[in-house]
């Protein structure tokens, strides 16, 4: 019987959209405020949903406890209090809150059980939010 | 197809504890939740249907019917009480009402035992 199991984190970060491949006034026109040299930075909220069977002997679907290292030991201590455009996940690619979501996804992915990561959503401020399932 | 949830709360106890296993292993495995003396939770339960809005009335399904959310235990006589079987158990006990008001098909069961902690169940098998 295939349940899921979500977990909320949250971690502050700042971040500067802006693309490499536009110029600056394209950089200005596509991101707007958010493009600001200096930066500006969130609250971001985690969700990370996990799918599967329940475990016959703890009724669970991952051991929380597992879950919350992995997220704390790849993702937050990652990501929490950093400026993610020099992170190397961002190098080559906008830190825009979707990347963000695919790239909290794809650390996540191969170090918890085959196949129990359903989704990721990241919240950048209570009225927008991403989420990846990883297709 | 329109999807409508209604959310109620309800405050229980609980602890996870596995008989078949020494009480080092449960300690282990379920750290401060195996406390036998137990603890608890506001529990926020959101039920969500999905169906076509009724031409007459406009409702997917009238909330009046889905109100009286009361949970007893007796399904965790035998199985622990995770936040994951919680849903299940809503699930089993809500699906046949939602199904016989007709109209619509329960969708999702996602139960809260914190703000950031839940488990959802879609009937899938």
């Amino acid at each position: 019987m295939k349940a899921y199991f979500g977990r909320r984190y949250s971690f502050s970060a700042s971040h500067r959209l802006h693309s490499d491949a536009l110029s600056a006034e394209e950089n200005r026109a596509t991101y707007g405020k958010c493009n600001n040299p200096h930066g500006h930075g969130h609250n971001y909220g985690l969700e990370v949903l996990v799918g599967g069977e329940l475990d016959a002997e703890t009724g669970m679907v991952v051991n929380m406890a597992a879950l919350d290292e992995a997220v704390r030991e790849l993702v937050i201590e990652r990501f929490d209090h950093a400026n993610l455009n020099l992170d190397p996940y961002f190098k080559n690619r906008v830190p825009t809150t979707e990347n963000l979501c695919r790239a909290v996804f794809e650390l996540l992915k191969d170090v918890l059980p085959a196949g129990v990561l359903e989704s990721v959503r990241v919240e950048e401020t209570e009225n927008n939010f991403f989420e990846y399932r990883g297709e | 197809m329109i999807f409508l949830t209604r959310r109620a709360t309800f405050s229980a106890s609980h602890y996870y504890w596995n008989p078949a296993w020494t009480a080092e292993k449960n300690e282990q495995v379920f750290g401060r939740c195996a406390n036998r003396n137990g603890h608890g939770h506001n529990y926020t339960l959101e039920v969500t249907v999905a169906g076509e809005p009724d031409p007459v009335t406009g409702f997917v399904v009238d909330l009046k019917g889905l109100k009286d959310v009361n949970l007893e235990v007796p399904e965790f006589a035998r199985l622990i009480p995770t936040t994951e079987n919680i849903a299940i158990a809503a699930w089993k006990r809500l699906e046949p009402a939602v199904t016989a008001a007709g109209g619509a098909r329960l969708s999702r069961i996602r139960v809260y035992e914190t703000p950031e902690i839940f488990a959802e169940y879609r009937g899938e098998l």
